[in-house]
């Protein structure tokens, strides 16, 4: 009898550590988580931002500009294109 | 022998003798019992029943309400270009009671807010419980001013939207409030699909404040979702800039632009002057914020002549080479004369629309029933809205025909007595671009037509008319200028009186409404320009306008010309004659 006590105590005592490492465990992954979650808002926000950028950049008034006045640029004119027709 | 022992008997205490009645002790237990009872009773009262008082006030100890936030939909043009994206930015606040600054630090956090100390302790002086000290900073000047560590100073997310086209899509997008929210443009056409929902989550926190467990999604956050706009930034920008130099070379009060794609109904560009920035709206004018393409409605002129056209082919009773006797370049209406710029003679039906005679016209309209024109008016979409959704949309002034004095209908045949608004009449001339009938326009870009085109007039008409049109912009047209290299224009030029205070003043409304290429239209250009100086006729002022718009839109939609052009040999040869016949063909 007393020798069952024993075991079932211990078993009690086993499963209740065993609740607390997979409680902690639990925490550590979820802060894990948490932290990619962070890291993932601040990617999608940087990648706001840059596309914002890129659009500044590639903003139409500028490519214009530049390619006249630094490249010397100039729509072609009448008779420069030749289309060709697919056959 | 022993000596008797005496016997003391030591509980013989008189006092202890005396028996306590049972009913004391009793008592005693009782009680006892009765207020281990109560305590019990109230234990189970708050555990079991009246529980949640006591578990909020435990979960306060280490559960918290986080919000969550989403984000504003993003707007992007045709093609995936971003033109309107939110960014997180920092609001700095004070409760003005709690700050309590050494000049250093005050002088620091100035520093970092970019105002005067004594501006900033202007703010912090006021008596208030919460006031900004400064909105929409970026996320990484807000770090350094949090970690100044300053009791009293908080900071607060926010999101700013930022406008990368700036004042080329200004009055296309519109803007939105320091909350985030759409205030004009398509930022309020669209306010419900944009705007995000924030959402809120319970998590368990512990004593260093991290998250350790998400209890709950109490509400999950809905990010705004993106608008795809049919306007095409390219087309934008061309049609911006080539308003804007058409601005500055007549001094204009005003114009706009609207172009619309004849295969869907889509508004690929519309581009209004003045305009402004919306990245910095600082010091706004009203003037610059109109958005006059769809707010603004004047008496259009000249370009209604081509509706009456069509509508005197459609019954038959004229033919497009019917001869109409224009001279002497008057007509007599009641009281009111109506006349000509110049003596036209006898002119045919094509003829009246390509020199736009005012007589010609007139003398057509008034072979029809005010019914008859207002039913086509009507059907072409004046006097009522487009319903895109638009902010401020105008209706313009369509009169009932049973109000039509002989005089109102003649003069509403050439365009004056009757208001529109520059986007209404891009509607309306898609009917000549796609044979006859009528799509509804769309702001986003719609991959087949939302609904089924409406028919006005039959495709024979449709295509006779855009002849017309053809010869008004070619040579010995009223708009030669409108001409474009390597395709074939078709338009009709507007220049109306405008009306102060009841009267007809010598200050001008030009315009010219016109489609290409004419053998198979693929864009509707409307040209506005309110006012110039130097030249007022649409022929000199808004045709050119429409001439560069169409030449760059062409081009980038990738159409193939249509007018036969001399392919120029000279291209292939060295640069230096190539070089000249540049020179010669600009």
């Amino acid at each position: 009898m007393i020798r069952l006590d024993a075991l079932l105590v211990a078993l009690v005592v086993a499963s209740a550590l065993g609740v607390v490492a997979a409680q902690h465990q639990a925490r550590k992954l979820f802060s894990a988580l948490e932290r990619e979650q962070t890291r993932a808002h601040g990617l999608e926000v940087e990648w706001g931002q840059l596309q914002l950028e890129q659009s500044t950049w590639a903003a139409h008034g500028r490519v214009e500009k530049l390619a006249r006045e630094r490249l010397g640029l100039r729509p072609p004119v009448q008779g420069q294109v030749v289309v060709l027709e697919p056959q | 022998m022993m000596q008797k022992q005496r016997t003391v008997t030591f509980n013989h205490n008189p006092l202890l003798k005396r028996e306590l009645p049972v009913w004391r002790s009793r008592f005693v237990l009782m009680v006892l019992l009765g207020c281990l009872l109560v305590l019990v009773g109230r234990a189970l009262f708050l555990q079991g029943i009246d529980n949640e008082f006591l578990q909020a006030k435990g979960e306060m100890r280490y559960a918290r309400v986080l919000e969550v936030p989403a984000t504003r939909g993003r707007i992007t043009d045709r093609n995936g270009d971003m033109f309107a994206v939110s960014t997180p930015v920092r609001s700095i606040w004070a409760i003005p009671t709690d700050v309590s600054l050494e000049p250093g630090e005050a002088r620091q956090l100035a520093r970092l807010l970019e105002m005067d100390v004594a501006e900033l302790n202007a703010k912090l002086a006021s008596g208030r419980d919460f006031a900004y000290l400064k909105r929409q900073l970026s996320p990484d000047v807000a770090e350094r001013i949090a970690a100044l560590k300053l009791t009293g100073i908080h900071e607060q997310r926010e999101y700013r939207r930022f406008y990368p086209g700036g004042e080329v899509t200004a009055h296309m997008l519109g803007f939105t409030s320091v909350e985030d929210r759409g205030q004009e443009g398509i930022e309020l056409a669209y306010e419900a699909q944009l705007a995000g929902q924030p959402g809120s989550r319970r998590v368990i926190k512990d004593r260093r404040g991290q998250v350790v467990e998400d209890v709950e999604s109490i509400r999950p956050p809905r990010d705004g979702e993106d608008v795809v706009l049919a306007m095409d930034g390219k087309i934008q920008y061309l049609a911006y800039s080539a308003l804007r130099d058409a601005m500055q070379k007549y001094r204009a009060k005003a114009g706009a632009v609207v172009v619309v794609d004849v295969q869907t109904g889509e508004v690929l560009a519309l581009a209004n002057a003045p305009t402004f920035n919306p990245n910095n709206r600082a010091n706004l004018t009203g003037t610059q914020l109109r958005n006059r393409a769809f707010t603004d409605t004047f008496e259009p002129g000249s370009v209604m002549k081509p509706f009456v056209a069509a509508l005197a082919l459609e019954s038959g009773k004229f033919k497009a080479t019917t001869k109409i006797d224009t001279s002497p370049g008057r007509l007599t209406i009641g009281s009111a004369t109506i006349g000509d710029a110049h003596v036209h003679g006898i002119l045919t039906v094509a003829e009246v629309i390509q020199k736009s005679s005012n007589v010609g016209t007139v003398k057509m309209a008034l072979q029809f029933s005010p019914d008859e024109m207002w039913h086509l008016l009507d059907g072409l979409g004046f006097g009522s809205q487009l319903n895109l959704g638009f902010p401020g949309e105008a209706t313009g002034r369509l009169r009932p025909a049973k109000s039509w004095r002989p005089i109102e209908q003649a003069t509403m045949s050439y365009g004056h007595g009757i208001s529109v608004s520059l986007i209404q009449l891009a509607h309306a001339y898609l009917a000549f671009a796609r044979d006859g009938d009528l799509l509804p326009l769309s702001l986003t870009r719609v991959d087949t037509p939302k609904a089924a085109p409406k028919r006005i007039f039959s495709p024979t008409v449709a295509r006779e008319v855009r002849g017309m049109l053809e010869m008004a912009a070619g040579p010995g047209g009223t708009a030669p200028q409108a001409q474009v290299p390597g395709y074939r224009v078709a338009g009709k030029t507007g220049t109306a009186y405008k009306i102060e205070g009841g009267q007809y003043v010598k200050k001008y409304v030009s315009s010219f409404v016109g489609l290409a290429p004419a053998s198979r239209p693929r864009l509707v250009v409307a040209v506005m320009i309110d006012e110039p100086n130097g030249a007022h006729y649409g022929g000199a002022v808004a045709a050119p306008v429409f001439a560069r718009i169409v030449e760059g839109s062409l081009r980038a939609l990738g159409v193939a010309p249509d007018s036969p052009i001399t392919p120029l040999q000279l291209a292939r040869k060295q640069g230096a004659e190539a070089a000249t016949a540049v020179r010669e063909s600009m």
